[in-house]
């Protein structure tokens, strides 16, 4: 089946300009990245509503809870790298802590930035974002379902961080949020198991679950019926959907384009560690930084494709099988 | 109660009287306050007293009984760390019983060790890490550009603070916004808390600086009243650009001992508040 291809930071500009002609109060603010993030669509549409602070990412942050503050509903994206390591202490301290209704939208996480190299990658996002109280953290799995993450998160009151890619990726569901024929609805918090399992579950965010769909194919053809669970919410967890995960199948694998330390696999292991210890495996770029090149060469070289999640499911049905 | 708004009162020397005994009041709190939670920052509090007496006893529109009115000015205490004076201003204009001002920093006290806006009526902002309250002012005045409403928003920023560089993204930034329904007041009492400022971090020519950014720029004495209201009207009056206030302030100012203390260069006093023995002291020497 051919790979069909699509952009999760071109859905979040589209999604941003329809919400902006249903909604008065939501306005935009970048960091002079806007040809980038795609917030430039909102900006041509409207531009009184739309704020570039320059290259100031801090400011960013706190102008956007300033304006949260007098009743807006402020989106504020630049790139994952800046917007959440340049401004930590503004998002916590004006946004986060507060419970600011800002929207921390950032595109170009993770490695599949690509040729720009270790200074623009963000690997580390999930991990900072959710030790944040009141902070909710959504990473889509592909641009369709950016679109309805962009229009729920608009709708929820309070501090967001969303992360986007560069590249345009893999695209899972149909158009309309359907996957294989299925209705679906987003809601902040609630996964969706794309595929059950009998023997292993995946539980995987982002990019991440494109892999895990092709791996899980993989996985069938050698006889092991393994499950995938999108979770495109990694705050609030859904702690009910891998304790399920977990005591149907007895094992789980967790793959995300983030370090594997404190990211979706360390929330996971956190569940399970506390409540139900089956064997689980973590796929996820093991403590490193990465390089340039093109994001599928870096996917390969820092162990994150299909066969990588192939490779863990196995070793971890070893385990179980002691 | 009516919203609280007496900017139609002449600058005559009542007004003045009347705003330098809230102001006498403050300093008094702020001291005993600070004593009494046995931490916090009396030097500061001190200095930007007269500040926050013109601020909320003339030039801002608000309602105690209603602490979020959407058409009420904001007040940002970008320097939080002055919190116990800006409790002070709030509890006498009403927000919240004077009774709670003894319990700040304690254990489940509406008054954190800095300004709150989730705990304490009236705060308008949470401070206390240096370097934001200008930036949230300027999402603040643009929000009410855009939907023109007439709220002002004003900003009280610690000296030493401008070291912090997002002060100068959110200053450029207003500028380039050509905001004009924002004032910042910068309460330059020329110490910081490991030294004065020239020795730590110089900031002149401060003037310069502010207004090579872009802004209106008004220097007065921050502790002649007259000075402070009118500076306050003019900043209203400047149109198509921010207008910041360089208040020049005395810290500790009218308790002899903190200020003595730190002319001398000492800045113990910036973040240690008085002894049971010196508090008795001070309050009977305190002057306006």
């Amino acid at each position: 089946m051919a790979e069909k291809l699509s952009g999760t930071r071109d859905a979040y500009g589209e999604t941003l300009v329809e919400l902006g002609s249903e909604n008065r109060n939501i306005v935009v603010l970048d960091a002079d990245l806007s040809p980038s993030t795609k917030t430039i669509l909102f900006a041509q549409k409207f531009p009184e509503r739309f704020f570039d602070v320059g290259v100031a990412e801090a400011n960013l942050v706190s102008v956007a809870a300033g304006l949260a503050s007098a009743g807006k509903i402020a989106f504020a994206s630049t790139f994952s790298v800046f917007g959440v390591e340049k401004t930590l202490n503004q998002f916590k301290q004006s946004v986060a802590y507060p419970n600011m209704n800002v929207k921390l939208v950032t595109t170009h996480g993770g490695i599949s930035v690509g040729e720009d190299g270790s200074s623009h990658f963000c690997i580390e996002d999930i991990a900072v974002m959710r030790s944040l109280p009141n902070v909710t953290v959504i990473i889509p799995a592909d641009a369709v379902e950016t679109r309805a993450a962009t229009r729920a998160i608009a709708e929820k009151s309070g501090p967001v961080y969303m992360r986007l890619s560069r590249p345009k990726t893999p695209q899972i569901y149909e158009d309309g949020y359907k996957f294989q024929g299925r209705d679906l609805k987003f809601e902040i918090g609630k996964s969706i198991t794309l595929i059950e399992g009998g023997d292993v579950t995946i539980l995987a965010t982002g990019v991440m679950v494109a892999e895990s769909l092709q791996a899980a194919q993989e996985l069938a053809r050698r006889g092991i019926r393994a499950g995938v669970v999108n979770f495109h919410t990694i705050k609030p967890l859904d702690k009910e959907a891998i304790l399920r995960a977990a005591a149907n199948t007895g094992a789980i694998v967790t793959a995300e384009e983030h370090t594997v330390l404190g990211g979706l696999g360390g929330a996971v292991a956190e569940v399970l560690v506390e409540e139900d210890p089956v064997p689980m495996a973590r796929v996820g770029i093991n403590d490193t930084y990465a390089e340039s090149g093109p994001w599928r060469e870096l996917f390969a070289k820092y162990g994150l494709t299909s066969a990588d999640i192939v490779k863990a499911a196995e070793k971890v049905l070893k385990r179980k099988a002691k | 109660m009516a919203p609280f708004n007496q900017k139609m009162a002449p600058h005559d020397l009542k007004l003045i009287n009347k705003l330098s005994e809230i102001a006498l009041n403050i300093r008094k709190n702020s001291l005993i306050m600070t004593t009494k939670a046995g931490s916090g920052h009396p030097g500061g509090c001190l200095s930007c007293a007269d500040i926050l007496a013109a601020i909320y006893f003339h030039q801002l529109r608000y309602d105690p009984e209603k602490p979020d009115w959407e058409e009420r000015d904001r007040f940002i205490l970008s320097k939080g760390h002055a919190a116990p004076a800006l409790y002070a201003a709030l509890a006498m204009a009403g927000f919240f019983p004077t009774e709670e001002l003894l319990k700040l920093r304690k254990i489940g006290s509406i008054l954190q060790g800095h300004p709150d806006m989730r705990k304490t009526p009236g705060v308008d902002a949470s401070t206390g890490t240096l370097g934001q309250g200008l930036s949230i002012g300027v999402g603040m005045a643009l929000a009410f550009r855009l939907d023109n409403r007439p709220n002002r928003v004003y900003v009280l920023l610690g000296d030493g603070e401008l070291d912090e560089g997002q002060v100068w993204e959110a200053a450029m930034s207003a500028a380039h916004y050509r905001i004009d329904n924002l004032t910042a007041i910068v309460d330059y009492n020329r110490q910081q808390l490991s030294g004065c400022i020239e020795k730590v971090m110089n900031l002149e020519p401060i003037g310069e600086k502010w207004s090579a950014f872009g802004w209106h720029v008004i220097k007065i004495d921050g502790h002649n009243m007259k000075q402070i209201l009118d500076a306050l009207d003019e900043a209203e009056r400047v149109r198509g650009k921010p207008t910041v206030i360089i208040a020049y302030t005395v810290k500790g100012k009218g308790v002899p001992m903190l200020e003595k203390s730190f002319l001398s260069g000492d800045c113990k006093y910036h973040g240690t508040p008085l002894s049971e023995a010196e508090l008795a002291k001070a309050l009977e020497e305190l002057h306006g």
